[in-house]
C-alpha cells in the first residue's frame, strides 16, 4: 500500500507539491488526472527517488517503509516502478543484458536467487511473446533508435519481467497511437490482481477506457482538488479540467 | 617556473648521457645507428613545455628521479609474470627490457631475433624519446613476416620493476616487417612494480596487403613512466589496424606516427585511456596520407577521476598527391571528477582538394538522466555508473575482434574500476 501523507516538495526554492494526500491500496488502480503544469510529473520522480527535488515537509510511505528515505535502487528492489514519460536511450547499453542486470540486482536486495542467462531468455522471450513484441527488442541497445511507441512498449516489457508491486505509469499514453496504447494497457491489466497496484498518471481519459481505475484523483496546482469513481474522468473529459478547479476553489 | 623545469630536465638529459659514455662499448647492435642517436638526444635533450608537441605533458616529474641501469636479474619475476594471466600462445617476454628466453614461447611462423635492439629503418631520432632509446637500446625483438603468411598472434610482455628500491629506465626497440600479403596480430603487454621507465620504440614495415593488428595494453606500475613511440609505414592495400589500451602508470605517452603510403592503405588508431589519482597519460598521432585514396579512423576515449589528466592530440596531414582520403577523428572524455582534466588538441593539415576529413571532441560528465533510469530499475549506483562507462568506452573496444586479448583488457578495465574512486 502507498500512503502519502501532507507531501509537499519543489525545486530549487519552487515549491510544486504543496500537500499532497493520497493513499493506493494494495490490489487498487488509481489515476491521477491533471492540466499541464500541475505536479503529476514532479510527483512521480519524487516518489522514485529522482535528485534534484527537494522534499520539503509530508510523508510517503510503501508497505510501511520510509520511500523517501531510500536510494531509487532500494525503492525500484521494494517493489516500485516508475514507466517514464520520457524513456531513455542507452548507447552502446545491450537490452537483455540491461534487463537482466537489472532483474538480478533487484533480486540480490531482496536476498533471492539471480537468474542466469538461459533462464531469463526464457523469461524475458515469454513476455515479449505476450506482449506481441518483436523479438528483436532484447537484441537492441536500450530505446536506440526506437519509436515513441518502441520506447513506452519497452518501459511495459520491463514492467512485466521486473513484476512491481507498485507501478507508477507517467503518461506513458503520450505520443501513443491506439494500436500502441492497448499494448500497453494489456501490459498494465495483464499484472493486475491482489498483490499489485498501479498509479496512471495521465492528461487524457483515453488511456482509461483501456485501464480502467478504480478511483480516479484530480491533481492542481501541487494538491489532489477532487477524487471520485472512474466517471469523473468522463466528466474531466465532457466539461474540461478548468470547470472542475473552478469547482474545487 | 620554466627555469627550473629546463635544469632538471637538462641535468637528467646529462645522466642519461653519462650512462650512455659508461655504457657505449659493451651495448650490442648497430653502432652508427646508436650513435646517431646519441648525438641527436645530445643536441635536443628532453623535450620542455616550449616544445609545442609537449606543451601539455611535461616531463619534469620523469627528470627529478634518477634512473639507473637495470642490473639485477628478478628472483620473482615468474610469480609476477604468473598474475598477468596471459592468453595461451607465442609470446616474448621481456624484464627490465631485456629477452628472457626461459619465459618466452617462440613461434615457429615467424622469424624472431632477439638479443640485440632492432633499429629498423622507420624512427626518426629528431624525436627525443627515440633519440634516447636509440642510444641507450639494450635489446629488442626483430620480428619478420614472409610473404603470403598468417602469423596468427603474438604476445610481447613487458615487465619492469626497480633493482630493489632504485629507479631502473630501459629502452626496449622492436622491429617488425609484415611482407606482403601476410597477416600478423602483435598484442603487447606492459606491466609492472616499483618505480621504472619504459621507453619503447616500435617500427612496423607493412607491405602490400598486409595487414599488422596492433593491441597495446599498458598498466604500468603506479609509479612508473611509460613513454613510447611507434612508427608504421602501410603500403598499397595494407592496414595498420591498433587499438591502445592505458591504464597504468604515473606518467604516460604514447605516440604514434602513421604513413599511408601506398594507395587504399588504412590506419585505425584507436585509443582508451582511464585514468585516476594523480594519473597522467597522453596519446599523441601524427597520420600522414601520402598516397591517394588512403583511409584512417580515429576513436580516441578517456575516463578521467580524481585530479587526473589526460591528453589527445592528433594530426592529421594529406600531402597534395593524397586525393580521396578519408580521415576521420573523434576525441570523447568523460570526466567523473571536477578536479580532472583534458586537454584535446585536433590538427589538420590539408594539402589535397578532393578530401574528405572530419573531427569532433566532447566531454562531458556522465548523463543524470541514464544513471537515474538504471538506478529506478533497481541497478545500484556505483554498478549503474560502471555500465555507463562500459558503453561509453564500447566504440573504441568493439574494434578489438581479438578474443583472448579483448577479454584480458575488459578484466583490467574491470580491475580499474574496482579500485577507481567515483
Amino acid at each position: 500500500m502507498l500512503e502519502i501523507n501532507n507531501l509537499r516538495a519543489g525545486i530549487e526554492d519552487k515549491e510544486i507539491l504543496k500537500g499532497i494526500d493520497l493513499v493506493v491500496p494494495t490490489g487498487e488502480v488509481h489515476a491521477i488526472m491533471g492540466p499541464n503544469g500541475s505536479g503529476k510529473s514532479t510527483l512521480s520522480y519524487v516518489l522514485s527517488g529522482r535528485d534534484g527535488y527537494e522534499v520539503t515537509g509530508g510523508s510517503a510511505t510503501f508497505d510501511g517503509a520510509d520511500l523517501l528515505e531510500m536510494e531509487p535502487e532500494a525503492r525500484a528492489a521494494s517493489g516500485l516502478f516508475l514507466a517514464f514519460q520520457y524513456p531513455v536511450e542507452l548507447p552502446g547499453v545491450n537490452n537483455a543484458n540491461f534487463l537482466r542486470t537489472a532483474l538480478n540486482a533487484q533480486r540480490r536486495a531482496r536476498g533471492e536467487e539471480e537468474l542466469d542467462a538461459v533462464k531469463f531468455l526464457k523469461l524475458a522471450r515469454a513476455e515479449i511473446k505476450r506482449l506481441s513484441m518483436a523479438d528483436d527488442m532484447l537484441k537492441r541497445n536500450v530505446n536506440v533508435g526506437f519509436s515513441g511507441g518502441e520506447k513506452k512498449r519497452n518501459e511495459v516489457l520491463q514492467m512485466a519481467v521486473l513484476r512491481p508491486k507498485l507501478a507508477i505509469l507517467d503518461e506513458t499514453d503520450s505520443g501513443l497511437d491506439i494500436d500502441a496504447l492497448k499494448i500497453v494497457a494489456e501490459g498494465v491489466n495483464a499484472l493486475r490482481g491482489p498483490a499489485f497496484s498501479a498509479l496512471v498518471i495521465t492528461h487524457y481519459q483515453r488511456l482509461l477506457d483501456y485501464i480502467v481505475p478504480d478511483r480516479v484523483h484530480v491533481l492542481a496546482g501541487g494538491r489532489i482538488i477532487r477524487s471520485g469513481g472512474p466517471e469523473l474522468a468522463h466528466e474531466l473529459e465532457a466539461n474540461g479540467y478548468a470547470a472542475v478547479v473552478a469547482e474545487a476553489a | 617556473m620554466n627555469a627550473v623545469s629546463q635544469t632538471s630536465l637538462q641535468a637528467s638529459a646529462q645522466g642519461f648521457l653519462a650512462r650512455y659514455e659508461g655504457l657505449r662499448h659493451r651495448l650490442a647492435g648497430d653502432t652508427a645507428a646508436r650513435e646517431a642517436g646519441a648525438a641527436a638526444f645530445t643536441r635536443h635533450g628532453l623535450p620542455g613545455p616550449r616544445e609545442e608537441a609537449w606543451r601539455y605533458t611535461g616531463l619534469r616529474p620523469l627528470a627529478e628521479i634518477e634512473f639507473h641501469e637495470p642490473v639485477v636479474l628478478l628472483a620473482d619475476a615468474s610469480a609476477q609474470f604468473a598474475a598477468l594471466g596471459l592468453p595461451d600462445g607465442p609470446r616474448l617476454v621481456f624484464i627490465d627490457g631485456r629477452f628472457r628466453a626461459e619465459l618466452s614461447r617462440l613461434p615457429e611462423n615467424i622469424a624472431i631475433t632477439t638479443g640485440a635492439p632492432a633499429f629498423g629503418h622507420l624512427a626518426d631520432n629528431s624525436e627525443n624519446l627515440v633519440a634516447l632509446n636509440t642510444m641507450l637500446a639494450e635489446d629488442g625483438a626483430a620480428i619478420d613476416v614472409a610473404p603470403g603468411v598468417d602469423a596468427g598472434t603474438l604476445l610481447i610482455v613487458s615487465l619492469g620493476a626497480d633493482a630493489h628500491g632504485k629507479p631502473v629506465s630501459f629502452h626496449p626497440r622492436h622491429a617488425i616487417r609484415l611482407g606482403a600479403g601476410a597477416s600478423l596480430t602483435l598484442a603487447e603487454i606492459n606491466a609492472g612494480t616499483g618505480v621504472y621507465f619504459n621507453n619503447p620504440v616500435i617500427t612496423a614495415e607493412i607491405a602490400e596487403d598486409a595487414t599488422l593488428v596492433h593491441l597495446r595494453e599498458q598498466r604500468e606500475a603506479p609509479g612508473a613512466f611509460h613513454l613510447s613511440t611507434v612508427f608504421a609505414e602501410i603500403a598499397a592495400r595494407g592496414t595498420y589496424d591498433s587499438f591502445s589500451l592505458a591504464l597504468g602508470g604515473r606518467l604516460a605517452r604514447v605516440q604514434v606516427h602513421a604513413r599511408l603510403a601506398g594507395e587504399h592503405s588504412m590506419a585505425h588508431l584507436n585509443a582508451a585511456q582511464l585514468l585516476g589519482g594523480s594519473q597522467h597519460a597522453d596519446f599523441t598521432t601524427v597520420v600522414r596520407h601520402d598516397a591517394p585514396a588512403t583511409a584512417s579512423r580515429q576513436t580516441v576515449k578517456n575516463v578521467l577521476t580524481g585530479r587526473s589528466k589526460g591528453v589527445f592530440q592528433g594530426k592529421i596531414e594529406v600531402a597534395r598527391i593524397a586525393q580521396k582520403t578519408d580521415g576521420y577523428q573523434m576525441n570523447q572524455t568523460l570526466l567523473l571528477s571536477r578536479d580532472a582534466e583534458i586537454d584535446s588538441k585536433p590538427q589538420l593539415e590539408i594539402y589535397a582538394d578532393d578530401v574528405k576529413c572530419s573531427h569532433g571532441c566532447t566531454v562531458g560528465e556522465l548523463d543524470a538522466d541514464q544513471l537515474f533510469y538504471l538506478r529506478s530499475r533497481g541497478v545500484p549506483e556505483r554498478e549503474a555508473r560502471n555500465i555507463l562507462v562500459r558503453a561509453f568506452l564500447s566504440e573504441a573496444l568493439d574494434p578489438v575482434t581479438h578474443d583472448a586479448m579483448r577479454a584480458h583488457m575488459e578484466a583490467a578495465i574491470a580491475a580499474w574500476w574496482e579500485e577507481a574512486p567515483t
